[in-house]
């Protein structure tokens, strides 16, 4: 295994451990995304028809609500350790610890959907009238796109005054192209009209310009701090 | 038409105001650096 | 130099008041949406002037990541700022042209009025990423920041061009060819607020320089204030 995988891997494993030991985030994530849910239902009463169009965006509201909350202590731990000063010194490349993070809040936020999914199937009686097997790739790819962004704006947020609300500030229009391709998607799926591909490639495409803008740009990052 | 007065009136409202700032913080600057000359002096 | 910013401010506020004139009386009157239709030669030439803005702040963002030249820092900051104002004017005349129009204030499909919000709400937190940030590393995070945007454009507007696509929507702006008259008047305003917006930015500019001055002025004092001395 090649250094830069050996170390994202180290860094990756690192996290997955120490998060299951605490359970922090995922606690956190699960509790928020359960409440999102909740205060939506007692907003809309849809009947099937209905819910199957708005489900879409209902279900990516509160991943991406709760996905913030893993977001903003990604480097919390960091930070509080003087690890990102030991980074910087060290000869290891800066990305592959932002990989390393991408990946263990990715891990997470996944872990997330999993559980939250079937609730929201039962809460709004959701059936998918298009090809189901689709909602794979947008999930996949959608949590990728919100996660690979988040991670790199927790970054930028660090030394700034009001970092909890700074990441959803930059990170909410940014992901605006993601964010109606994964309802749209959804939608798309669930109702069973229109076809998800064209979504299922713009994603692909924003996922693809913003990892390596993330990779590009990550080691500047880490140094200006 | 009333909208079409709105709108221009907004546009320039909308720029009116952003030059007022500007000349809000000119001053301030302005004052800032007669109170450091004094200091200095 | 001096001298030049008060004639140049005189050709321009010259200009602009001619070219309200052609918009207002001279311009020709369209024939389906009758007076309204003049809103539009405010809300495109803002449009065009906001973009060419933060293209400006793009090009400078990217030499201050290469370059790391202070002066491209101010012109990366002085761009987005103008551009958010006239970004701001696009999204206001656009709604206000819209309604008596097609009746409705806002359709979340028109591409172009959909894109704009979009560019402002980035714009915008640019800003406050800049007011937030420690200026210590401010510049350097508001350039990535500003390369992100500028990648993003894109995205945004096939994004929102698509989902048109699959639920139609009234289009909101001009559709198909312009009168060559309105065209002349249209390129009148567009000039004339680019001369208005490089005004706002040159005095922005000097404002952002003046201040940097001063706070640096202020930091070397406390420092080299002896103690107790206050």
């Amino acid at each position: 295994m090649s250094l830069f995988s050996s170390i994202t891997a180290a860094s990756l494993a690192k996290d997955i451990r120490l998060e299951w030991r605490s359970k922090d985030a995922i606690n956190s994530m699960l509790f928020f995304a359960l409440l999102v849910v909740v205060v939506f239902s007692f907003s809309f009463d849809p009947n099937a028809e209905e819910s199957r169009r708005i489900a879409g965006g209902l279900i990516w509201v509160a991943f991406l609500f709760a996905a913030v909350v893993a977001l903003n202590q990604t480097w919390a731990r960091e930070l509080r350790n003087q690890v990102l000063d030991a980074y910087r010194v060290s000869p290891a490349s800066a990305n592959s610890l932002f990989l390393g993070k991408a990946l263990g809040n990715f891990i997470f936020v996944c872990v997330l959907e999993a559980l939250m999914t079937p609730l929201f199937i039962l809460f709004y009686n959701l059936r998918a009238l298009g090809p189901a097997w689709q909602l794979i790739p947008i999930a996949v790819l959608g949590t990728w796109a919100i996660v690979v962004n988040g991670t790199f704006f927790a970054a930028l947020s660090i030394r700034t005054r009001s970092r909890e609300i700074m990441l959803p500030l930059l990170l909410f229009p940014i992901s605006i192209p993601a964010l109606l391709a994964m309802v749209q998607g959804t939608a798309a799926v669930l109702g069973g009209e229109f076809s998800a591909r064209f979504w299922i490639a713009l994603l692909v495409t924003y996922d693809v310009v913003f990892t390596i803008a993330s990779l590009f740009l990550f080691e500047t990052v880490l140094h200006a701090e | 038409m009333k909208f079409l007065f709105a709108a221009y009136a907004a546009t320039w409202l909308i720029h009116t105001c952003y030059m007022g700032t500007l000349a809000r913080r000119f001053t301030q600057l302005r004052n800032q650096i007669k109170e450091i000359a004094e200091r200095k002096s | 130099m001096k001298r030049l910013f008060p004639i140049f401010g005189a050709i321009t506020t010259a200009l602009l008041g001619f070219a309200l004139y052609e918009a207002l009386i001279a311009a020709p009157t369209e024939q389906t949406m009758g007076n309204v239709q003049r809103i539009f030669y405010y809300h495109v030439s803002s449009a065009w002037t906001a973009f060419i803005l933060f293209a400006i702040n793009f090009v400078a963002s990217i030499v201050y990541l290469v370059k790391r030249s202070e002066k491209a820092d101010v012109i990366a900051l002085v761009g987005a700022e103008v551009g958010v104002v006239f970004c701001t004017v696009v999204l206001v005349t656009g709604p206000l042209w819209a309604r008596p129009v097609w009746g409705i204030w806002w359709a979340p499909g028109d591409v172009r009025l959909t894109s704009t919000l979009v560019l402002w709400l980035i714009y915008v937190s640019y800003l406050i990423l800049r007011r937030f940030s420690s200026s210590g590393q401010t510049p350097m995070i508001a350039a990535v920041l500003a390369v992100f945007g500028a990648l993003d454009v894109p995205l945004v507007y096939f994004s929102i061009w698509f989902f048109r696509t699959q639920h139609p929507q009234p289009v909101i702006g001009d559709g198909g060819a312009i009168d060559p008259r309105m065209m002349h008047v249209l390129l009148l305003n567009w000039l004339a607020f680019s001369c208005f917006a490089a005004l706002l930015c040159w005095a922005r500019y000097r404002l952002e320089v003046l201040r940097r001055d001063v706070d640096e002025t202020l930091a070397l004092e406390s420092l080299l204030e002896p103690r107790g001395s206050r």
